[in-house]
């Protein structure tokens, strides 16, 4: 279980520090964890403190290790991260682009056994026809799969994903979640996500931010998305009905604020 | 593993074919940087036949002064010209992977300019600033001002928030400001001087010898096996800078390493043989054509491009006009500007 303690972080400006959360209490169980608010809650920031990728106040845990103390190597064995945009440019294969994921265990020569997993990934994502090709030459959504293919390469403990389906078609979108929702057991997957009805089709575990710096709720999809919190925390009305599963499924939204039509 | 394997695993059979190819482009480099480096001993003004050459290099005798002229003069230029254009090769080849940017070179960095300013110090204003032997003092003060742009770059790319495109402006600056000077001391100079720096710039392999050769050699060597030993990471600066510390690489690190070693590597060359333009940015841009961007593979070939474009630049040199040497730095650019045009022109169909 990954979890963080008292977790702060402001941006500073030339006014004064510009808070984005304040003293976070999460827990994230292994599973499918989704994170979810309005834009500018923190949802992002929050995923780049975990990693350390920001410097931050308060403490994150991993079971009994404390990963606030923990180097740059024993961080990277632990957790993935895909950056929410990606600027790579690089003139590799997709092959060797997820090699790259691999980047602590590799050596002068590339072993067998890190080209296997490799292309073991990439048939899991039904892209491995794409390894010979050039990265750079790849669409949106395909470079996509493939940044995600090469977070996930290395089987961490902990995968920290932001926005991993935004830039998929439909399908994809589809089969990516229902991937990460049926990842080996004991691994964590932290995503960030836009789309509602796909967080609560897939998700085990569900974190809403308020959008004011704090935290919302968290619990299964059907104990966090609710009207009430549909209408609190993303300023919207909702009809929230529940399958024969209990999973909620949101339909007929309209924006709280009075717009003119 | 991460998921439920799909049986069977797809194979990379490709990938091993590639690594091959990869291979036999480096040793079809090697082979014409051998070639090149034989007919630059055999061409001059008196040309000497390959027979003679092997007599000289593995025996030590031949007919009249063609040991001395091997020995002294032809073997220390010709392997010159390889070493200086592997230098600019990886110079350009990890400037360009740090700053993600393919037309920058150690040039974009002010070096040269820098290092321009320190010798027409010496050529125009007689400035002897390490106090040592007059025939080695022009290319002294090119050094140390070679350096003193690199410390420049160095100390700025240090800064917490120093990414790629501000170290590209302030390495324009620097050029500008280099540039500007050297023009003040232009305008001041008598004609004679003034000939000699232009001629300075103009890049010659003609003065080397020995020890100049070693000094850059070793530069060059020391620079070469760091890099290929951080081979991964270097790959690894092509990602999103966040992404790469995400593998455990430190972006700004590495990039603080490259500079200071490209500027220690480019300095020995250019103030040794003056300025060579082009290389460091063609080599790269061959070499990534050829391999991507593993660096396990594009070091070396950009290495092997550079100094096959110097070694081949000093053959026309020589051939061009005969009797005459063309300066090498002149010879360079013309091969070069075509090429550099025609990356240009790809990127903007590209947009």
């Amino acid at each position: 279980m990954l979890r963080t303690e008292n977790l702060s972080f402001s941006y500073k400006t030339k006014k004064g520090p510009l808070p984005v959360f304040q003293d976070l209490n999460v827990s994230f169980s292994p599973g499918f964890n989704v994170v979810l608010g309005p834009n500018g809650s923190g949802k992002s920031t929050l995923l780049k403190s975990i990693f350390g990728l920001l410097p931050y106040e308060g403490t994150v845990w991993y079971q009994k290790e404390n990963v606030t103390a923990m180097g740059i190597d024993d961080k990277t064995k632990l957790m993935s991260y895909l950056p929410q945009m990606d600027t790579s440019f690089s003139v590799l294969t997709v092959l060797e682009m997820v090699l790259l994921g691999r980047l602590p265990e590799l050596g002068r020569k590339v072993k067998d056994e890190d080209l296997h997993s490799v292309m073991e990934i990439l048939a899991s994502l039904n892209i491995e026809r794409l390894a010979p090709r050039r990265f750079t030459e790849l669409s949106g959504g395909q470079k996509k799969m493939v940044l995600v293919a090469q977070a996930l390469v290395r089987n961490p403990k902990v995968i920290l994903l932001d926005e991993p389906v935004n830039s998929l078609d439909l399908q994809k979108q589809l089969e990516l979640c229902h991937l990460l929702r049926c990842l080996e057991e004991g691994t964590s997957i932290i995503a960030v996500l836009h789309d509602l009805n796909l967080a609560v089709q897939f998700a085990h575990h569900i974190v809403v931010l308020n959008g004011k710096g704090k935290l919302y709720g968290a619990g299964s999809p059907r104990e966090t998305v609710t009207e009430k919190m549909l209408r609190e925390v993303y300023g919207v009305v909702a009809s929230v009905n529940y399958d024969k599963n209990g999973r909620p499924a949101i339909s007929a939204i309209r924006s709280t604020r009075d717009v003119v039509a | 593993m991460p998921v439920k394997a799909k049986t069977p695993v797809p194979d990379h059979f490709f990938y091993d074919l590639m690594l091959k190819r990869r291979t036999v482009i480096i040793a079809v480099l090697l082979g014409l940087a051998a070639v090149l480096f034989l007919l630059n001993i055999s061409l001059g003004s008196s040309p000497i036949p390959l027979g003679e050459i092997f007599k000289v290099l593995f025996i030590g005798k031949g007919q009249g002064n063609n040991v001395m002229i091997i020995r002294d003069i032809r073997l220390p230029m010709s392997l010159m010209a390889l070493v200086v254009g592997a230098s600019l090769g990886i110079g350009g080849c990890e400037i360009q992977t740090i700053l993600r940017n393919p037309i920058a070179s150690p040039f974009t960095l002010g070096i040269t300019n820098a290092a321009t300013f320190g010798a027409a110090l010496g050529l125009i204003l007689n400035a002897n600033l390490l106090k040592v032997s007059e025939s080695i003092m022009v290319t002294a003060n090119a050094f140390v001002f070679a350096l003193l742009a690199s410390v420049c770059i160095y100390a700025f790319s240090s800064r917490a928030r120093a990414g790629k495109s501000s170290i590209v402006l302030f390495g324009i600056a620097l050029n500008f400001f280099f540039t500007a000077l050297t023009m003040i001391l232009q305008y001041v100079s008598d004609s004679e001087d003034l000939k000699s720096l232009v001629f300075w710039n103009m890049g010659s392999l003609l003065k080397t010898n020995w020890t100049k050769l070693f000094i850059v050699l070793g530069a060059l060597l020391f620079c070469f096996l760091i890099f290929h030993r951080n081979a991964w990471k270097l790959t690894a600066m092509t990602l999103d800078d966040t992404k790469a510390k995400s593998l455990g690489v430190d972006a700004q690190k590495i990039r603080r390493m490259v500079i200071i070693l490209t500027s220690l590597v480019t300095a020995f060359a250019v103030s040794f043989v003056g300025s060579i333009g082009f290389v460091g940015i063609i080599a790269p841009h061959i070499a990534r054509q050829l391999v991507g961007e593993d660096q396990r593979f594009f070091l070396s070939l950009s290495a092997l491009i550079g100094a096959v474009v110097v070694a081949l630049s000093f053959t026309v040199s020589k051939l061009i006009i005969p009797g005459v040497v063309l300066p090498i730095g002149l010879v360079t650019a013309v091969v070069g500007i075509p090429v550099f045009l025609s990356i240009i022109f790809r990127e903007r169909e590209v947009m």
